[in-house]
Order: structure tokens, then sequence, then C-alpha cells
């Protein structure tokens, strides 16, 4: 019953979409008021069966229905029922089923955000919208369908979901995360695709697409974070990144979605850019799409991985068509968006835009070409090979520090022609500063090259974007006499994109320092810790004290109790340990983290985290064998990607201000009328 | 469109396309020298010389009576065999995961040394991707299937 539905509930989106998609493109060609008001319709009737199948799917799993199959596929009644509820996407077609929710989610507002909106551009763009929501109905009706029942005897029981996704609290928010990060890239791919098929692109219109973009990039650079954090907390090899082909499928469409982000800005304000800004819009949804079929399909073998199925061959199909008809509409179309204004000098900030946007597309090109480089050399001599980490840190370092230091100039400089002696003057107090944090730097033993040169442009951006964020409120305090906080809060509230954008940037310079701190400056040791024997490890003294077996209905923990003394200073006693499920036979390990550096202020402080990794424990319990490493300022690798998540969202949201005008506004039209 | 920006735009296409020619030349230049290999103890034994410093991962079983752990050094000792009786002797750093037994099936990253000695810097016991018991005398090919995400969990 559940299943039969599920199934309505699906085909019913799958219509709609069809339909929609349909009516929202002959909208657009013949600007016909009716077929844009069915758009719209189907765009909201989308959202809520696709709500409605969602919700059907989350009661069955909640009830363990094991009629229907998804359910016996990843259901379990000894699993807890957060997981039972996040299990939805623990599995293939459960995760295309939630991915067309999330579509249908971001169709359902955008069709409501434009349906006093211009029709031409409004129809073409839900069209094509609803066009993608389509194909994804039509994989979770199809080849991807959750809602088949259960083969033959409907069990009593399942196997529960991937033991790993049982392990942690972050694998429960970091999916949706990147979920929505990656989803809503559509917005602004029908938008930009909608500019074209229209043939012309209004401030309004750059606006929205703009809002969009950065929208969808917060929740992607949330997602990569809460990725990374978790992979950090729970796998126990002591990395958050590793170049991994289904990491590099997320990066790749937020470096493209970073440089749409800054040239859109360029293409708002001076009218430049309009080809390449939209080529980066397309893109970026094209490597979201290229991203899910790495992930869903099993070419590449990884955490994401489900195996292998047919899915993949008509992932490839989709995101063909998706490529050619971006390219043909950036052929066909592109010359109806002629730039208005000529190219400023070398000293403006649209040139540092460009500049960086190169390098972003730079790099995006380095890491498709080692992701990719696998799969083509196998299709050509069937050799077995991976692209090693060393290659895409030699590649990217230069890269990521240019922009860095390009993050630091651009600020200082202004729109349109500048003058070379005020922006130096506007730069001088930066690069003194980044000037004395390298020396300092360099006097306390910190020599290495790359970390260093890290360090100092990290100094160099920090300071321009944080100048940013306190000068017009303490001009504003001396105009007008106010409290420091309160003009801040005035300024702020004023400028809320320009806030936002800082403090992304100064969640990127927060990164910068945590990534070259803690890959730079990592220690790694494995040791033996023999029951009650006190051992130096890494500055460390480490006493392993007992073992406790701790029986849950789903797994088996094997505890090992370790004594953590720094000096004569008693940090506590941390526990990693040793998970066994019993749908695995391998072990799973959480390792233990504290953070405990030199003087220990807390987890904020540029303090480093002490990290303890259980390999085994001997047959009679009195030994156990632990890999150490410290990991000096990694925290800052986190509350950087937080400040990036938080300041791409203050960004998108509509302005405070613009929303007073538009009640304003509304006011106005109720007493004229 | 005005001759002038038309030249100025072929100008700026063949910046980028030099631009990116020589990214793509760096990039495929510097990653032959970062690649890793997959490999079973035949093939290992069939590039000769070639084998000598490369970054290799070795899938096999752990052959009978060979495995070895000294606590004091933090090593693992044990000889690897394929399918066709061809084998290479280990040396693993760091202590072997709980599972690790002879007979079982393993991938040990790694660089092979002139002693004729394979040294290896990660340990990997084999299990099912699907997260089943592990089948012994499972071939390489499916070793490198279901080992490949171990190599970011471990």
């Amino acid at each position: 019953m559940v299943s039969l539905i599920g199934r309505t509930l699906v085909l019913l989106a799958l219509g709609a979409c069809a339909a929609g998609g349909v009516a929202g493109l002959v909208a657009g060609k013949t600007r016909s008021r009716q077929a844009w008001k069915f758009t719209i319709a189907m765009g909201l009737a989308f959202a809520v069966l696709m709500t409605l199948a969602t919700g059907v799917m989350e009661y069955a799993l909640i009830v363990h229905d094991f009629s229907v199959s998804y359910v016996a596929q990843v259901g379990s009644l000894s699993t807890p029922l957060t997981i039972t509820i996040v299990s939805l996407w623990s599995s293939l077609e459960g995760s295309i089923l939630f991915w067309g929710f999330v579509l249908a989610a971001a169709t359902g507002v955008f069709a409501w955000s434009m349906r006093n909106r211009d029709p031409e551009h409004g129809s073409y763009a839900l069209g094509v919208l609803l066009l993608i929501g389509a194909f994804f109905t039509f994989l979770a009706a199809g080849v991807a369908n959750p809602f088949l029942p259960t083969p033959g005897m409907v069990p009593l029981d399942g196997p529960g979901p991937n033991a790993l996704l049982q392990n942690h609290l972050l694998m429960i928010i970091h999916p949706p995360a990147l979920y929505m990060g990656y989803v809503t890239m559509a917005v602004p791919f029908s938008m930009a695709a909608s500019a074209l098929l229209a043939g012309r692109l209004e401030a309004n219109w750059m606006r929205s697409l703009r809002r969009w973009t950065l929208f969808s990039w917060s929740w992607l650079s949330l997602g990569l974070l809460l990725g990374g954090w978790w992979s950090y907390e729970v796998l126990g090899w002591g990395g958050y990144w590793a170049w991994d082909p289904v990491e590099n499928a997320a990066f790749m469409p937020w470096l493209t979605a970073t440089a749409f982000v800054h040239s859109s800005q360029v293409m708002e304000r001076r009218g430049q850019f309009k080809g390449w800004t939209l080529t980066l819009g397309l893109a970026s949804f094209l490597l979201t799409m290229l991203g899910t079929f790495m992930t869903r399909s099993g070419v590449f073998n990884s955490v994401h991985a489900f195996g292998e199925g047919p899915i993949g061959p008509i992932f490839l199909g989709f995101i063909a068509v998706c490529l050619v008809f971006s390219l043909l509409l950036l052929g066909l179309r592109l010359h109806h968006l002629d730039p208005k204004t000529k190219m400023a000098g070398l000293v403006s900030r649209e040139a540092v835009f460009l500049l960086n946007n190169l390098l972003f597309v730079a790099l995006t090109f380095t890491v498709l070409i080692g992701t990719l480089y696998p799969l083509i050399r196998e299709a050509y001599d069937g050799a077995r090979i991976s692209v090693g980490e060393p290659y895409f840190n030699k590649m990217s370092l230069p890269v990521m520090v240019a922009i860095l230091f390009f993050m630091g100039v651009g600020p200082a400089l202004p729109w349109g022609d500048g003058n070379l002696n005020r922006a130096g003057k506007r730069l001088a107090v930066p690069l003194v500063v980044s000037g004395v944090v390298g020396a300092t730097l360099f006097a306390l033993g910190i020599r290495d090259f790359w970390p260093l040169a890290t360090f100092v442009t990290a100094a160099f951006a920090g300071v321009t974007s944080l100048r940013e964020l306190v000068e017009p409120a303490v001009n504003r305090a001396k105009q007008k006499g106010e409290n420091l906080l309160v003009a801040w809060w005035q300024y702020a509230s004023r400028s809320r994109a320009k806030v936002g954008a800082y403090t992304a940037h100064l969640g990127i310079v927060a990164l910068a320092i945590g990534i070259a701190g803690s890959a730079g400056y990592k220690q790694v040791m494995d040791v033996t810790l023999t029951e009650g024997e006190p051992k130096e490890v890494l500055g460390y003294t480490l006493i392993f004290e007992g073992h406790e077996t701790q029986q849950q209905p789903h797994r088996r923990s094997e505890v090992t109790w370790v004594r953590v003394y720094r000096g004569d200073r008693d940090l506590g006693r941390v526990d990693p340990r040793m998970n066994h499920y019993d749908t695995m036979a391998q072990p799973i390990g959480t390792p233990a983290v504290i953070s405990a550096g030199p003087g220990y202020f807390g987890r904020l402080a540029p303090s480093e985290d002490l990290y303890l990794s259980l390999t085994r424990l001997s047959d009679d319990k009195r030994a156990v064998s632990v890999r150490v490493m410290t990991h000096p300022v990694i925290w800052w690798v986190w509350i950087g990607g937080i400040m990036l998540f938080g300041g791409g969202l203050l960004a998108s949201w509509p302005g405070l201000v613009k929303l007073r005008e538009k009640r304003r506004t509304k006011l106005k039209q109720k007493v004229d009328a | 469109m005005s001759s002038n920006t038309r030249t100025s735009r072929m100008f700026l296409v063949g910046a980028l396309l030099v631009a990116g020619g020589g990214l793509a030349f760096v990039a495929m230049s510097d990653m032959g020298e970062n690649l890793v290999y997959y490999w079973e103890p035949t093939q290992l034994m069939e590039a000769g010389d070639d084998a000598y410093g490369a970054q290799i991962r070795l899938a096999g079983l752990v052959q009978a009576d060979t495995l070895n752990w000294d606590e004091p050094s933090q090593t693992v000792q044990l000889v690897v065999e394929d399918a066709n009786q061809v084998s290479v002797p280990v040396i693993a750093h760091g202590a072997p995961p709980q599972m690790l037994r002879e007979g079982i099936g393993v991938v040990v990253e790694g660089t092979y040394t002139q002693a004729g000695v394979f040294e290896a810097d990660q340990l990997l016991v084999k299990h099912s991707n699907e997260y089943k018991a592990p089948e012994e005398g499972a071939t390489a090919e499916e070793l490198y299937q279901t080992l490949e995400q171990d190599f970011k969990t471990n």
C-alpha cells in the first residue's frame, strides 16, 4: 500500500515536471499569460508532491514497513530513531528521492518568488528547472525507484544502514548540507539559461542570479566543511581532505561558483563579463551533475559510492544533454548580451576579479584533469592507477596562495580606473602587517616555504578584509557621534551583502591558516601502550588505563581509556574506541581528539589537537596500539568553514533595507488605490 | 562589433589557449611522477626496474606462516602472494589491523626497494564493500574495488 502511494506520488511529480517544463518554454516563447500561470502551478505541485513522497518514505522507514524495498534494504529494528530517519539518504534509491525532494523544494520557492515577476524570464527559467526535475523524478520512478515492493517474502528485520553513517552526528547533517548546495545549483543554471534564451539580462535578474548562486555556494561550503570534519572526527586517518575523486567532485563546482559570485559583481556593476559569468554559472551546475555521476554511478569506489547500477550511463546521457544545451545556448545566443562598457585599466577591482577568476578556473581544470585521468587511462590501456595527493598539492598550492594574495589586493582597489598611488597607500598597512607577521614567524622557526608564504599572505588578506568590516563603522561613529557598536550595527544592517562577503573572506583567511598549519606541521607516530606504563609520545605522556566492552543493540564497542599528560598537567582521560557492527566484518575505529596545545587556551586559540586512533587491542586486552598525531591550529579550518557558510548566507539573503523599501512601495500602492 | 574589439577578443582567446595549454602540459608532466599503480605481485615482478621507487598499491593474500609483528619497532612482516603463486616480501610500518591474519586478502601501499622488499606505510585488510564477511581467496581486482575507500578511512 505504502509503496503504491509512493510510486503514484513520484509519477504525478514526474507528470507535473514534464508538463510544467514544456509549458514554461512555450510561455517564454509566446509570452502567454496562461501558460506562465500553469508553469507556476506545476512548479508548486512538484514541490508538494515530492514533499509528500518523501514524507511517505520517512513514514515507511519509521514504522519499519519492510514491504517497501528501500526499507528492507536499509532499515533495521535495532537502529536508533534518528539514524532511521536519516537513512533516507544512506543508499542510492533513497538519496535520489531526497535529491528530488530538495530540487522540488527549491523549485517551489523559485516559482513562488517568480509569481509576480517578468513572465518571459521567469517562465524560461522555471521551465528549464522543471525539466531537470523531470529527469530526477524519472530516475526515482524508474531505475532508482525506492518504492518498489520487496520481492518475495517480506522480511521481519533488515540489515540497517551503512555502519559509517551511524557513527557520528556530523554524518546526519553533512549530506543534507551538501545536497542543498549541489541541488540548488540547478536554479542559477536555469536562470542563466533563461537569460540566454530570452536574449537579455537585466540588473534585477542578475541580482537574483547572484543571490541564488551565493545561497547554493554557502551550502556547498558547509557540506564540504562537514564532510572534512566528519572524516577527521570519525574515520581515524587523521585528515580532512585527501583529494579523493568524490571530494574533488564537490570542490570543482565550489570553485566555479566562487568565481561566478565575483565575476557576476562586475557584470552587475559594469555590464561586463556577461558571457564569462553565464558560462561559469552553467558550468557550476554541470560540475555538480558530474559530481553526482561520480558519486552515484560507482565508477569511483569511495565512502560515497553505493555500487554500480544502471544509473551511470543514464546520468552520463543527461550530463551530455545539459552540456550540449549549454554550449548551444552560449554559441547561438550570447551575442545578444554584448558588453556595454570598455574594460577599465589594470588598477581596478574588476581587473583583480578577472585575474582571480582565471586562477579559479585554472584550479578547476587542474583538479578536473587529476580526477578524470585514471578513468581515461583505464579506458585507454586498462591500467589501474590513481593520481596521488602530491600532484594535487603541488599544482594547487601556488594557485591558492595567489588567490589569497589577490583577495587581499581587490578590496583596496576602486571599481573603474584607479590610481596607483592611492592603491599603494591603501595597501601599505596590510603589507607592513604581513611583513611583521612573516618576520615573527620566521624568527619563531617557521621557515618552510609554503606554510610561511601562506601565513604571510593570509595576514595580508586578513587585514584588508578586516578593515572593510571595521573602517566604515568607525567613520560613521565619528561622523554621527554614535557609539562604535551602534555604528557597526547600523553599518552592518545597511550593507549586509558587504559584511557577508568580508566575513566569508575572513573565513578563507582562517581556512588558509588552519590548512597550512595542520598540513605543514602535523606529526604522526605509531606506539603500543602496555596497561599502566606511561609512554612519552610527541610531547605528551600517555597511559593506557584499561578497557571496557560496551554492548549496544546495533554494535559492540571496545573502549580503551588513555590518560593524557602534558608535562605535569593532566589533560584528562580519552577513550579511542573500536566499533564492531553486526553487519560488517571489519571494525570501525572512533578516534579520540582533544585540544591540548601549548598554553591550552581552549579550542578557539591557536592550539593543537592531539589525535589518538586505535589500530589494535591485544588479545589479552593488556596492550593497545595507537596511531598518535598532533595537528596544530586545525580548529581554524572548522571556524573558517563556518564563516564561509554564515557570510555567504548573510550576503545571499535579501537585505533588510530592500524589504523595508518593498513594504513602503506596497503601502504607497495601497494609499494610491 | 567593431574590428577592434574582435581583434582584442581574438587576442584574449589566444592568450587563454596558450595559458590553458601550458597548464595542461605542466599538469600532465607533473602527474606522471605522482601516479599510484594498482598491481599484484605478478605485475610488480614483470615491471622489472620500473617498479623501484614508484608508488604502488600491492594486492594479494597473506602467505601462510609468514606473518610476524615486531612490537618494539612497530613493523609488520609478511609475504603477499597472488593467484599465480608469485610472492613479494613486505615490511609494513605501524601496528597490524585487528583483522589481519594469514590467508586473508590485503592491500599494502608503498614502494618496492632494490633489496627486493616492499616497504609499506599502509596495510589494509580486505573486506567487502557491502560490509559483509570477507571472502578468502578473493582476486586482486576485487580487493582493489573494495579497498579503495579504506585508504581514506585508515
